[in-house]
């Protein structure tokens, strides 16, 4: 994972697999950052991930929860046919937006 | 004689309660599979559905203590058949844990949609629980070989 802030928005670039022995360890380093900084929304950036799991939906719906008590939001930058048919199963899309680039999710 | 194309195989690997073994049986079972000459999507559903039920395995069989879980395979014409066992607690209800959205532990952040994604990324899903002794998932997938395609 690397991470990047823009206008006190996390952008979390995710790659490798996402299951729930990764999720894990990602979910505290995510949260650390996110609380540490005091930041609003947070952008996950999927196009470099290779596996994502249910694992993967807890820990993007889990964080937000977070942001939504800070009122803030969740997108996911996601271009990747196979993650975005899990994305689509989960229901993700009615409360969280997808872009296809990282520039039109900053924007939201 | 050459034989073409498979008949029938099988394969049985064993291993602990441990989240890093997650990936490895979803590889094991996908480099087995690939004997059937699957597209990219199909090896996807099922490396996907194998994580769900071994996740399951460790998180609710298990309850994270050590325990063994045994994935098999069959593949039988251009079918396989994976089964995802452990001898862990065991599932009181099983309809309740199929619903999407249930999870017996929504303080790890778990979504529910493990056996929902089972469901449809596999053709045919079968769970055989009992409390106390463990749980038995059977997933089928057909495979419709490249090359069959073509």
């Amino acid at each position: 994972m690397t991470y990047d802030i823009v206008d006190s928005q996390l952008i979390v670039k995710l790659s490798g697999e996402l299951d729930h022995h990764t999720s894990e360890s990602l979910r505290k380093k995510i949260d650390q950052c996110y609380n540490s900084r005091n930041l609003s929304s947070i952008i996950f950036d999927l196009r470099d991930l290779k596996f994502m799991d249910s694992s993967g939906i807890g820990l993007i719906m889990g964080r937000y929860k977070i942001c939504k008590e800070k009122s803030g939001n969740v997108s996911i930058v996601s271009t990747s046919p196979y993650i975005n048919r899990i994305l689509k199963m989960s229901g993700i899309y009615k409360i969280i937006r997808v872009f296809s680039t990282i520039d039109d999710a900053i924007k939201g | 004689m050459v034989e073409k194309g498979i008949d029938k195989n099988y394969m049985k690997v064993e291993f602990l309660s441990k989240s890093s073994n997650e990936s490895f049986a979803r590889v094991v079972v996908a480099a087995f599979a690939s004997q059937l000459d699957p597209t990219i999507e199909e090896i996807s559903d099922i490396k996907t559905a194998v994580s769900e039920a071994v996740t399951n395995a460790i998180i609710h069989g298990y309850e994270y203590g050590e325990g063994i879980v045994v994935v098999e395979a069959k593949l039988e014409g251009n079918k396989i058949e994976i089964t995802v066992e452990d001898f862990g607690k065991g599932i009181e209800n099983i309809q309740k844990a199929m619903e999407p959205f249930y999870t017996s532990k929504p303080n790890l952040e778990r979504s529910g949609m493990g056996f929902t994604v089972m469901e449809t990324f596999m053709d045919e899903l079968v769970v055989e629980s009992e409390v106390n002794k463990g749980t038995k998932v059977i997933m089928t997938k057909v495979i419709n070989s490249q090359s069959n395609r073509e």
